[in-house]
């Protein structure tokens, strides 16, 4: 395959290019990031526009993965791991001491590489994320769960078993009733880890053709190894290697002519 | 080296041993099994459960003492299990990476296999002594502290068990730990939850020596917590010891059904992980 | 362009967000500690144990100093105790036990892993482990009406006879066969810490990797070479640890001993005669203890026995721990 066969076509990329314009969401200011004493990523700044798909690609290892785990803080939950820098979320520095972790995973949602379903019902799973901000009555609560499994495109396959384990569902269904639990709790940002790496192809399709939809609403960061995919679903690419950030520009850009020959290298295969 | 036929020919003879130890071991224990289901069966009858335990030379049954036990029993699992899942929810959540995890479950494990007698002279000294006489409530928190290092040690099992992605994935809508613990990782771990604590009652339903100086024991029927009470495994211990053959034969109904109610437990308690397993 | 009615519910939900989080915020605390608390409620406990044992055996210590630990003498009527009776009578009977059981559950371990048919391992492995579960109690009264009497009847005359006149031995089995007495218990103990010493041993087997087992096997060697020079040596460990455990079994087990060892304090060469163990006086005597000083005497056994059964644990724990560490990395 071409690298020229990965962009996609005109009348897309139009609209992509709009989408740059935006307010900056999140913004980095030379970030890095520590597990013990080993520095993991390296001052690393970047601006993520608001509504728009920024992609994260990279060999593994390169730090991606370490860096959207920094966008909501999920690293707090193991010791030894400490970020450094500044990270602002509509301007508010997120690590902060004083930001309150919860309110900021409820505002800064994520999907992971393996489909993660509770241990309880379909409705349950979407339900739960829902009642831990909200007091709403049943009929309310029902309202939201629809729509959440709705907007991620499952509400068809699973409105009549409602009541039976998530555990009970395919793959590809499993990680969009992740993405439906992320979306039910009504974030602003939504970060997907490798979403796709451990579904089919149709699955896979499927999940992108969500992202495209959802980033109307939200503003997305994809960490993927897929390249073909990060062209696909994103606005703006960033290359990650070693814990550096090599090249961040318009998607487009980035897979047809990119300034750094490490970039060249990587989205022609040459390793990774 | 020896030759070959020799090594074959020492092998042979080696692993036929085992076999022969395993037919002796196993044979042993289902002597034992007879023996007692042989006895047993001779000392049962329906009054066994219907009436109180007998003075010498009469008939009676064992109903006081089941009672005494199941009560016991009760109460020991009402205080022992709440405290254990908490302790084992640290270790195995919040604490995971302390020092202090380390420590206590070094502790945990000493305790889970400490003589069961000392924890009745410690209850003996920490309650029989203060309140001036033996009591029902002496002996089931005996049996409580006999409870708790089992209920930590499999609930940190199995709370480890649970991948961490779920925990991530819980905490990542938004859910405090607390939330993440009780709503995710407690369903998840749950069966091997149950099972740990079916495993603690059958561990203490055949319990006697914490029990001969706390609970005591007690001829009548009496479910008062503050006075001394009858217990399956203090009457056994009583009776047999008897030279009285109706109480002999007593104890005996009383041993068929503590191992009955110890094995039903146990085989529950198996069956419960392993449908698990195959999931 | 955001309408009034949308921002409307946008503050909405976010206060309501806000309160959540301050919710959260205590309640997370709350639990944590009270997590922390019921942890530290386990050391809690073993330092009572320590404690109250310490202070109930005060007085046994004052009056007789170390001296208690050393003394035969075991006299309710003159109030004069002494514990190297019931000490004895502990570690004979645990040596008796681990010398029959050891060899025996390494054997039915060894059988399991490695002999026995695929069909047959899971059952009777399950039984094993059942059977570690039976309660000590039905041990002792089976040691009692049957096991004894059996004894006396076969073992203990025969033993006499064949070892009659030739020294050392025939003090060892002098008689007269009473059936209850050190061996029985020795007996008795080796039964139930048989299964017990069986399962950990088929578990440390089962950590052995099998890729070295397979290597092992082609090289030509047979399935006892594989036991004793592979599997045995890479578990030694853990397998040492899982007998130290079942040695803190039978040092500190009270019924199934209780029941046949004849609960007499003295020492005598003979392992026929009746004797004591530690946690046999205790249950014994206990309750019917009158005076301070005799039961103040039965604590401080309970304490002599704490700390062997603690060191023994302690070092059985480190040693599986050993064992978890080299499995696990």
């Amino acid at each position: 395959m071409t690298v020229q066969s990965l962009v996609p076509p005109t009348a897309a990329r139009d609209e992509n290019a709009s989408r740059l314009a935006n307010q900056p969401k999140i913004e980095l200011k030379d970030v890095s990031f520590f597990y013990g004493k080993s520095k993991a990523l390296k001052d690393i700044s970047l601006t993520l526009p608001e509504r728009a798909v920024t992609a994260f690609i990279g060999p593994s290892g390169c730090g991606k993965s370490t860096l959207l785990r920094m966008f909501n803080r999920i690293y707090e939950m193991y010791p030894n791991q400490r970020a450094e820098g500044q990270i602002l979320l509509d301007g508010e520095n997120i690590l902060d001491r004083s930001q309150d972790l919860n309110l900021l995973r409820a505002r800064v949602g994520m999907v992971f590489q393996k489909p993660t379903p509770f241990p309880m019902s379909i409705y349950e799973n979407i339900a739960f994320g829902i009642r831990l901000y909200e007091k709403l009555s049943r009929s309310e609560l029902d309202g939201r769960v629809e729509q959440a499994l709705r907007r991620a495109a499952l509400w068809e396959e699973v409105k009549d078993k409602l009541s039976s384990s998530g555990l009970g569902l395919s793959g590809g269904q499993q990680q969009r009733l992740c993405i439906a639990r992320t979306v039910a709790v009504q974030p602003e940002v939504i970060l997907l880890d490798e979403p796709a790496s451990a579904l089919d192809p149709i699955s896979t399709a499927k999940i992108e053709e969500l992202i495209d939809e959802l980033k109307s609403d939200y503003t997305i960061a994809i960490v993927t190894h897929n390249m073909q995919q990060a062209a696909r679903v994103s606005d703006l690419t960033a290359f990650m290697y070693l814990g550096e950030l090599i090249e961040f520009d318009h998607t487009e850009k980035v897979f047809t002519s990119p300034s750094n020959p490490k970039t060249h290298e990587y989205i022609t295969g040459r390793f990774g | 080296m020896a030759s070959f036929a020799a090594r074959k020919a020492k092998n042979t003879i080696m692993l036929s041993l085992c076999v022969l130890a395993a037919l002796i071991g196993l044979a042993w224990l289902f002597v034992i099994l007879m023996d007692l289901l042989i006895e047993g069966i001779g000392g049962l009858s329906f009054a066994v459960f219907t009436e109180m335990t007998p003075p010498p030379g009469e008939a009676g049954g064992l109903l006081n003492p089941i009672m005494g036990s199941l009560l016991m029993t009760f109460i020991a699992v009402m205080v022992g299990t709440p405290i254990g899942v908490l302790a084992g929810t640290y270790m195995a959540e919040y604490g995971r990476h302390d020092k202090l995890t380390h420590v206590i479950r070094f502790i945990n494990d000493i305790l889970l296999s400490a003589p069961s007698i000392i924890v009745g002279l410690f209850i003996y000294e920490l309650m029989v002594r203060t309140m001036g006489h033996f009591s029902g409530i002496a002996g089931a928190i005996a049996l409580a502290i006999i409870v708790l290092p089992v209920v930590v040690r499999t609930t940190e099992d199995m709370l480890l068990l649970v991948p961490d992605s779920l925990r991530e994935a819980g905490t990542a809508i938004g859910a405090p730990r607390w939330v993440v613990i009780r709503s995710v990782a407690y369903k998840a771990a749950s069966a091997g939850m149950i099972t740990g604590v079916l495993l603690a009652v059958a561990r203490i339903s055949g319990e006697t020596a914490p029990l001969l100086f706390t609970a005591l024991n007690n001829q009548f029927w009496s479910l008062n917590l503050n006075a001394p009470m009858a217990s399956l495994p203090v009457t056994i211990f009583q009776f047999a010891l008897s030279p009285y053959e109706d109480w002999q034969s007593l104890a005996w109904a009383g041993a068929l059904i503590t191992t009955l109610a110890v094995l039903t437990l146990s085989i529950v308690a198996r069956l419960l992980t392993a449908r698990k397993e195959d999931r | 362009m955001v309408s009034i009615a949308e921002a409307d519910t946008e503050d909405l939900s976010r206060e309501s967000r806000q309160r959540a989080v301050r919710r959260f915020a205590t309640s997370d605390a709350v639990f944590k500690n009270l997590t922390r608390g019921a942890a530290i409620l386990v050391l809690v406990v073993l330092a009572g144990v320590a404690f109250s044992l310490v202070t109930g055996s005060f007085l046994a210590f004052k009056t007789f100093g170390l001296g208690f630990l050393t003394t035969e003498s075991w006299n309710p009527v003159k109030e004069n105790f002494g514990a190297l009776a019931p000490i004895y009578g502990t570690i004979v009977t645990s040596i008796i036990a681990m010398v029959f059981a050891v060899p025996i559950g390494i054997g039915i371990a060894i059988f399991l892993t490695e002999t026995c048919p695929r069909p047959l391992r899971r059952p009777i492995g399950i039984a094993v482990e059942l059977l570690a579960g039976i309660p000590s109690i039905i041990y002792g009264i089976w040691g009692l009406f049957v096991f004894s009497p059996f004894l006396q009847r076969t073992l203990q005359p025969f033993l006499i006879d064949t070892f009659h006149g030739i020294p050392f031995l025939s003090s060892l089995f002098a008689g007269p066969p009473y059936g209850i007495g050190v061996l029985t218990a020795g007996l008795i103990l080796a039964i139930m810490v048989l299964p017990f010493i069986t399962s950990i041993a088929r578990d440390v087997f089962a950590t052995v990797p099998a890729v070295l087992k397979e290597s092992a096997y082609g090289l030509g060697m047979t399935t006892w070479e594989v036991t004793t020079k592979i599997v045995i040596p890479y578990t030694r460990v853990a397998l040492i640890g899982g007998i130290m455990l079942g040695l803190g079994r039978a040092l500190g087990e009270t019924m199934a001993v209780t029941f046949v060892i004849g609960n007499a304090h003295r020492i005598t060469p003979s392992l026929l005669a009746p004797g004591t163990t530690i946690s046999a006086s205790i249950a014994n005597e206990f309750t019917e203890a009158t005076g301070d000083l005799y039961t103040s005497s039965l604590i401080a056994l309970g304490l002599v026995l704490f700390v062997i059964t603690f060191i023994v644990l302690a070092i059985a724990r480190l040693m599986l721990a050993q064992m978890k560490k080299k499995a696990g990395g």
